[in-house]
């Protein structure tokens, strides 16, 4: 299972590296909902400061429906979803790796999205631990969720309408517990405030995961 | 609900029937009957419907007339009634039937089309009730709290289950094959009830940081007591009939379609088998080939010279 | 006569029926095809040859009827049939940002192939030099279609299912073809190849089935003999094609590459 995860990230961290197009479409985008969310809130950074957390993990999401659909087409094209599912590939070592991917696109984009939101809201941050581990976490939750959910809609001619409608409401929790994790190591916040959201975030990034592992080949058979 | 034939469309290929002309239409007799509906199923559901209505109306009457008003909210606690009860039926009885259904249907020993349709109209009856709990709850925000609605934990949780079933029941329009739809189906549904503890944890803490929350308190500060506990107790049970009543209704309406669309495919098939006894024509293929594309419009690929 | 077959046949397909949403790609086929046979797979356009090979790969499940492919049922034991399993379809399956290389080292391994074999078949294919550091989306039909065929040479499963294989290969390529084809056939492969070109495939069949409407519905046998009789100008490479015969009985229990 291990080795087929790591064979499949590899391939598609080699395809976004060939391709760019995380790069140059997914953390534009990113950036651009950003902006937008200043152009919406007013010029008072004072607002957008206290926004912060949100606003980041709002265009994390948006992002993330981005990237997920972006791993989801690599595999439409000339049948190679298909061809994975003859290859007798480990369905488990699949998921991973194709979460593993998405993930390590996601977090790059998420020091981008952070570095914009201190930039340009001028957030204090007073606790950076807090925030990476939050990051990090909700990465995952988003990464697994974002395939399973990628998979299943993988067939269908409105996947692109699909997707977001399906994935964003079962994220909510990741959203958030990540906003008031960032509230809590904001200046400002109490920190340890973060402590039960952080324990709710590996019990979702747990739950998912297992759900990949377990269900993913089914749901690569169905359709 | 088990009374009912289930529409096995028998799929044994008619035996040989050759010389069969392209533009001759399928021959009625291979059509298989429409399920009957068994006479015990027919009374069950008629009563169920005729509880339901008495019940409501019962509720109604209780609600509006006999019962009296509540010194705090006045008449507008009548809506004690009615939105308790739907809320009941939209969060927990169908959600937990619609999920219930669907872990049944994955699981191979017990997998029936039967759950997964039972799981459908589960939701999309849920979906009503929903509507109305939220509808029924804006009413009585309003004049109450002064707002049509607040970010407090139920009403999210609420709001966040009616996005997840409408979700379900978009994935189900998909045009699929009935074993191919009911496993996605099935899987969002499995995805979902999972998610949903979660929500509810995450929403709760949530509210509870929140600095406006204890102006909405959810928890009713009226006393109930005497006509107004039975008439809240006989608006849970008519609330529940009236589900009950609908999902049958549902469920059979989805038997229905499901015979139509395996009548469709015992049709395809004779069709199909009368193929091989044409003459075949050089480049000639009929119209309807495919290789393999699920759910889509067939599509000749094959077609190398 | 095929090949006698004393232990369980390759592929067993009984009244197999098959679906793709109300379509039914298969109305009812019955098909047995021994260990080491070689099948071709015969009809017009539409009549289900493809799926055919698509049901016995395991890509489309079956709505009604049973089918063992290798003794196993593919739809239990979806892992072990597919490795010992390869299907020359008409998608490529390649990644276009990919390079030929990348693409062939990656389907090798998914596929839990021997990384050793991959150099030689891309050799044998000509996907060298500059072209295997192509990206797939430069490809031509033809070229795909080659490095389809490298990845099958260099798994070399038990089990070919190959769908129009000559289709947009220029005629070297089908000489390569035809040649690792009887190779294959003389190393105990059981093939089944669905083809316009009788002219050259029926040479390598043993005998040849045809499909209308989704069904079997006519037989013919081409080559009594259990091995495959020189392939007229088959430069077959010099690959191991030790021609055994048929009734030298391996039980197919034996070959062990499950996952």
């Amino acid at each position: 299972m291990w080795r087929d995860a790591a064979l499949v990230a590899g391939k598609d961290l080699r395809i976004e590296a060939r391709s760019r197009v995380g790069l140059s479409q997914v953390a534009p985008f990113g950036i651009v909902a950003l902006a937008l969310f200043a152009f919406a809130l007013g010029p008072d950074r004072a607002v957008m400061a206290r926004g912060a957390p949100g606003l980041f993990w709002v265009a994390v999401l948006f992002s993330t429906v981005l990237a997920v659909q972006r791993s989801v087409s690599v595999e439409s094209a000339d049948g190679a979803r298909d061809g994975l599912r003859l290859s007798g590939i480990d369905p488990a070592g699949l998921f991973l790796g194709k979460s593993a991917a998405v993930a390590a696109q996601l977090v790059v984009l998420e020091a981008l999205l952070a570095a914009g939101v201190i930039v340009l809201y001028g957030a204090h941050i007073e606790v950076p631990w807090l925030i990476v581990v939050s990051c990090v976490l909700g990465t995952v939750g988003l990464a697994a969720t974002g395939t399973l959910y990628g998979a299943l809609s993988s067939g269908l001619r409105v996947r692109e309408t699909l997707l977001p409608f399906l994935l964003l409401p079962i994220v909510a929790p990741v959203l958030l517990a990540g906003t008031r994790i960032w509230q809590a190591a904001m200046a400002g916040g109490t920190p340890s405030d973060g402590t039960q959201w952080l324990r709710l975030l590996v019990v979702f990034d747990a739950v998912y995961v297992a759900v990949g592992v377990l269900l993913f080949g089914p749901i690569l058979e169905t359709a | 609900m088990t009374d009912l034939a289930p529409a096995t469309g028998t799929r044994a290929p008619s035996a040989g029937t050759s010389d069969h002309p392209s533009d001759q239409p399928v021959s009625n007799t291979r059509v298989t009957p429409p399920p009957e509906q068994s006479a015990r199923a027919r009374t069950t559901e008629r009563v169920i419907g005729v509880l339901a209505l008495v019940g409501t109306a019962f509720t109604v009457w209780l609600g509006l007339w006999v019962t009296p008003p509540d010194k705090q909210q006045g008449d507008l606690v009548r809506l004690v009634y009615i939105h308790p009860g739907v809320a009941w039926v939209a969060l927990y009885l169908a959600f937990g039937l619609a999920a219930v259904s669907s872990v049944l249907y994955l699981w191979p020993r017990t997998r029936s089309l039967f759950w997964d349709r039972l799981a459908a109209a589960s939701v999309e009856v849920g979906v009503v009730f929903n509507v109305c709990t939220l509808v029924s709850g804006a009413i009585w925000g309003k004049p109450t709290w002064g707002v049509w609605w607040a970010w407090d934990a139920r009403l999210t949780l609420t709001a966040v289950l009616l996005v997840l079933f409408l979700g379900y029941l978009a994935l189900r329009r998909v045009p699929a094959e009935p074993e191919v739809r009911a496993r996605r189906s099935a899987f969002v549904a499995l995805f979902a009830v999972l998610d949903v503890p979660l929500v509810h944890f995450s929403v709760n803490w949530w509210n509870t940081l929140h600095q406006g929350a204890t102006v909405l308190n959810p928890g009713l500060t009226l006393k109930i007591h005497g006509s107004m506990a039975w008439t809240l107790l006989l608006g849970f049970v008519a609330m529940t009939l009236a589900f009950v009543w609908m999902l049958l209704v549902r469920y059979r309406i989805g038997l229905l379609e499901d015979w139509l669309d395996a009548n469709e495919l015992d049709a395809a098939l004779a069709e199909r088998q009368s193929e091989g006894t044409r003459t075949p024509d050089a480049g000639g293929a009929p119209a309807a080939a495919t290789a393999g594309v699920p759910g889509g419009t067939p599509v000749e690929s094959a077609g190398v010279a | 006569m095929a090949p006698a077959a004393p232990s369980s046949p390759a592929v067993s397909l009984r009244d197999a029926v098959a679906l793709s949403g109300r379509f039914p790609l298969l109305a009812g086929v019955d098909l047995e095809v021994a260990v080491g046979e070689t099948v071709l797979v015969e009809g017009p356009n539409g009549a289900g040859k493809t799926s055919l090979l698509r049901v016995c790969a395991g890509l489309v499940p079956l709505a009604s009827g049973s089918l063992t492919v290798l003794g196993l049922d593919p739809g239990r034991h979806r892992t072990a049939v597919r490795r010992r399993v390869g299907l020359l379809g008409h998608a490529s399956h390649l990644y276009d940002d990919l390079t030929v290389q990348e693409n062939v080292r990656f389907a090798v391994r998914a596929a839990a192939g021997d990384p050793a074999r991959i150099a030689p078949a891309c050799e044998r294919w000509g996907l060298t030099g500059r072209l295997a550091r192509t990206p797939a989306a430069k490809l031509s039909a033809g070229q795909r279609r080659r490095v389809a065929l490298a990845v099958l040479t260099a798994r070399w499963p038990e089990v070919w299912l190959l769908d129009e294989p000559h289709a947009g290969l220029d005629a070297g390529a089908r000489a390569l073809l035809d040649g690792v084809v009887a190779e294959a056939a003389a190393s105990r492969v059981t093939i089944l190849i669905a083809s316009h070109e009788h002219g050259t495939v029926e040479g390598l069949a043993h005998r040849a089935v045809t499909v209308t409407g989704g069904r079997v519905t006519g037989e013919r046998t081409l080559r009594p003999a259990t091995t495959p009789a020189q392939v007229a100008g088959s430069g077959s490479a010099g690959g191991p094609s030790a021609s055994e015969p048929a009734d030298a009985a391996r039980p197919t229990a034996e070959v062990s590459r499950v996952a």
